[in-house]
Parts: C-alpha cells; structure tokens; sequence
C-alpha cells in the first residue's frame, strides 16, 4: 500500500507535520532511525536520571490565554492546549560580558532597564529596535539577505552592546559564523527578549509524549527503528523509500526531517539535477552535571547565563576542540515551576570543532571528554558561584553523540548555513522541513513541519 | 440543518481550533478575526474542517463570506441544507 505522505525522522518538525496530515484524513507513516522518538531535542535515562538533549528551553513563551504569537498559533494548528506542553517560566537570565552584565527576563521592560543604565546613549536606539522588529514582517516563506549587524549598526553605536544584544541570539540559533540574516535575527530577538523562555517541569519529554499521543490518536503510524537509506525517484518524482533492512514503502508524497544535504544525499547518485550545499559546522559540546542541591542553595538563580571573556563575542567553529571563550550555562532547576525538582541540574554548552570530535580514535575519545569538560567547568566557574563539591553525577556530550543521534552531517545543531525556506526540494513531492527551514527553536520547528503540510499536502 | 445547527457547527470547529477560548460572548456580526484573532492558516482550518466533517468544498474565492459567525451561517446554509445535524 501507498502512503499518502511517509515522514522521516520522529523529531518536533515531523510529528508536527504527521499530526497535521494524520487529522485531516491522510495516511501518513513516521520513519524513525533511532529507537526513541525527538531527534535533536530528545531525552534518554542514565545511571536512573532522566535527562534532557537539544533543549535549554522553549523559546517564544505566551502565558495561557494568549490569543496571538507563534505559540499560541502552533497549539490552535495542533488542537492542543496550552495546558499540554505544562510550560513554567523562566526566573531570570543574563548575558554576562567582562565589567558588563546584562539581566533579562520574559518581560522586555526589565531589559529596556538595564539597558538604561548600562548603556544610557543606547535607550532611545534600542527603543526603535524593539519597534522595529516588533512590527517586522516575517513572511513565511520569505528568502531576504539583510546582515543582522548592518541593521543593528542603524539603531545602536555602542561595540559591546550589539556583542552583548547578538550572543544569546547566535548562540540560540545561528547556522552561520558571527551574523544572521535579518529575517532569523527578527524571529530569533521575538523569540528570547519579547516572548522568552520557558520549560516543562519534565523536560522536553511531556512535549514529546503529547504530540506522539496526538499522533497516533489520530491513526498515524510511528516506525522505530527504521531507518531510510535511500529515496527512489523517477521522472522528477520520488517513488519510494529503502529502509535500512532493504524494505521498499511507497509514498505519494515525502516529507523529510533530516536536513536538506541530508536528504539528497538519500537521492540516486545519477541525479545530477541535486543542487550543491555545504553542511554546517557549528556545533557544540554539553557537560550535564546532577547536583545534591538545588542550584540556588549555591547561589546560582539564573535560568540561562550566555557567558563570553572579553567585549568580542566569537560564533564560529572553535580551532581548539572547545572554544573555552564563551558558553552556555542552563539549569532546568531555575524555572518558576510549582514545586522544585528533586535534583539540582546544570548543563554547561559550547561551540566545539566537529571534525576534532569526529575523527578521534576511540581509545582517546572518553579521556579527551575528561580532559575538555574540566577546562570547560573552570572556565564556566568566572561567572557562576563553584558547584564542584556538590556534583554527583556527570555526562558529557560531544558532536559524535549529536551525529549517531540525528545524522546530521558534522554532527552539526543548527544544519546547513543556507536554509530552504519554502520546504520545496528540485522533485516536485518531497519536501524538506525541520532545522533547515530556517524556523528557530521548538515552537519555530513544530511550525516548520506545519507550514509544509499545510502549503503543499491539504490543498 | 437549520441557521441555529449550523451556529452550532462553527461553533464546534472554532472550539477545536482554538480549545482555550471562551466562545459564549461571541459576537455574530464583529469579525472572527478581531474577537479570537483568528489568522489566515486559521481561516483555512476551518474551512478543511467543513471538508473533513461535511464533504463540501469551499473555493477560496469565497472565503471572505466566511469572516463573521452570522456570514458564515448564511454562506453555508443552501450547502448543509440537507446535511444531518449534529446530535
């Protein structure tokens, strides 16, 4: 039998774009590599602790009862309810520069005033900002090369203040090195300073777990551990799909999760018609330390510090294993949840050189894990008060674990630097959808896999 | 299916597609649009969902017809007229 739509990947993008196609009456199957569902933001059981990868938090946060904004605009195309996903949100982050620290939370005023003070000449420039980007038509399927810093430089003045505005931005999303497109950065400064962020009290899983429910409710097929090898095609067409196992599914239309170069690279080899990509390289490491307290009995209230040491903020793959020059210091613990949860957590990221990581021998691949999460944690120690005595527990991740996990080429976080906007690939039913769509964070991938279904396969 | 059935109907839909909103005040001549705010990708969900459910077919000439509750009663009444109401 032939699918109406066969998905690959059981990732946020995929089972957004099955949900859809599963309630308007298709039948539509989700091929899954790996044996659990998530992707790149998924979740996995250690030495009986439950942990989160991918996921800091849910970007574009909306209180309940928020009628408009891309949360609230993806839970009405999921006939979910703000209720589902259980969000919490944030108490505080920071961006943290040498003599400079700048606070923010999910209300824009609190960053409006310590941009006042810090930066008093800045106020009225970054006031326009706000309005700018406020009021800034992201039309969805819109292809603009704008440079992020050359619009800033049109509001701001102050070196350090766009450094301080573009790191949490580039950190959260950029596939490429130290600027984004305008469009991405619009999306991006929405997303963290006027929506901000927030997390379920049990991680990405409660996500997860309603949308596979969803899913299947709806009579969609998940397959765990199907892996595809191979797209066939035929006159401009893709015909079929080769399982790992050499099983062939028939589909009238294919969807794919799994990065545009990716997914051609499924394609027959004698079809030349394939368009030239590069695959990304920004990548990163995480050291993810379970605590005995919670992390503000030690001092540290933060949800998320974006941490750099010195007023030049670097975003770009690392000559080093680790860039030691910047970082991403998260604790799930820091939300504002309605009880606390029963561990401490924090989670330290930084961009990392993907081949240093990919190309080790196995022998040296755990000791350079050591070696690396502790110069990573002292250099993570100049802003945050010193956690080590109260560590019980530590996992390391690298882009090796990101590639075995998602496939991504270079085991890369944010796919391809050139992003395929409008989902269409050069055969006329497959399409692309996911991280190189260009759609930022969880809520911006759930609409990536919902626009696509809803520009090409309901009509 | 009378006008009062087939208020019912879009109220049933406008509740699927938006399940936190409180659809008792709602208004039948002020535009959809400005009481939920409602945007185009919801315009097209109902519309599919009069598909899904009905089988009728709404061309997107038409959709502005379907801006007000009261509009789009008088739209889809010669269409479900001989449709079964809902229980």
């Amino acid at each position: 039998m032939a699918y109406d739509a066969v998905i690959i990947g059981a990732g946020m993008s995929g089972l957004a774009a099955g949900i859809r196609l599963a309630y308007f009456e298709k039948s539509v199957c989700i091929l899954e590599r790996h044996t659990t569902i998530g992707g790149l933001n998924s979740f996995y059981r250690l030495r009986g602790r439950n942990h989160d990868v991918g996921l800091h938090a849910v970007t574009n946060y909306a209180p309940p009862g928020a009628k408009a904004g891309p949360l609230s605009k993806v839970l009405r195309q999921l006939r979910l309810r703000w209720e589902d996903f259980g969000l919490s949100p944030q108490r505080f982050s920071t961006v943290a520069f040498p003599n400079c620290t700048l606070r923010f939370t999910n209300c824009i005023d609190d960053l409006m005033q310590q941009i006042r003070e810090r930066f008093p000449s800045e106020i009225d420039g970054f006031s326009k900002l706000v309005e700018h980007v406020a009021g800034f038509e992201v039309a969805s399927f819109e292809k603009c090369k704008l440079s992020a810093r050359a619009v800033l430089g049109d509001f701001l003045h102050d070196a350090l203040l766009i450094e301080m505005l573009m790191c949490p931005l580039l950190f959260y999303g950029s596939a490429t090195p130290n600027d984004m497109d305008f469009t991405q950065f619009a999306i991006m400064f929405r997303s963290i300073f006027l929506e901000g962020f927030a997390r379920p009290f049990e991680g990405v899983r409660r996500i997860l777990k309603v949308l596979v429910r969803r899913f299947k409710e709806l009579g969609g097929e998940l397959r765990l551990r199907s892996g595809v090898r191979a797209i066939e095609s035929r006159r401009g067409r893709a015909t079929s799909l080769v399982l790992d196992d050499g099983q062939s599914i028939e589909a009238a239309n294919v969807i794919s999760s799994a990065g545009t170069l990716e997914t051609l690279r499924l394609l027959d080899g004698s079809d030349d018609l394939r368009p030239s990509i590069e695959p990304g390289n920004i990548t990163y490491t995480e050291s993810i330390y379970s605590l005995d307290r919670q992390p503000s009995e030690l001092g540290h209230d933060a949800t998320i510090v974006f941490y750099n040491d010195s007023s030049k903020f670097r975003y770009e793959m690392p000559s080093e294993p680790i860039d030691l020059h910047s970082g991403i210091i998260c604790s799930p613990n820091n939300f504002e949840y309605d009880r606390p949860p029963e561990e401490g957590r924090i989670r330290i990221t930084a961009l990392a050189n993907p081949a240093h990581w990919l190309n080790l021998p196995q022998e040296d691949y755990e000791r350079e894990k050591i070696k690396w999460s502790e110069r990573l944690l002292e250099s993570a120690l100049r802003v945050i008060p010193d956690f080590r005595s109260a560590i019980v527990d530590t996992d390391f991740f690298t882009p090796l674990t990101i590639r075995k996990f998602t496939g991504h080429l270079n085991g890369c976080v944010y796919g391809a630097a050139e992003k395929n906007s409008n989902g269409r690939t050069h055969l006329e039913n497959l399409y692309v959808c996911g991280n190189d769509q260009g759609l930022l964070g969880i809520v911006g991938t759930l609409m990536s896999g919902i626009s696509v279904v809803n520009a090409y396969l309901l009509k | 299916m009378n006008p009062d059935d087939i208020r019912r109907v879009v109220v049933d839909i406008l509740e699927r597609i938006a399940p936190d909103e409180d659809l008792t005040r709602l208004k039948d001549d002020v535009p959809l649009r400005e009481q939920m705010e409602l945007d185009s990708m919801d315009f097209l969900d109902i519309v599919m969902e009069l598909r899904k459910q009905y089988r009728i077919q709404i061309p997107e000439d038409d959709y502005p017809r379907l801006s007000t509750m009261a509009g789009t009663v008088d739209y889809l009444s010669p269409l479900l007229k001989g449709a079964q109401a809902p229980a």
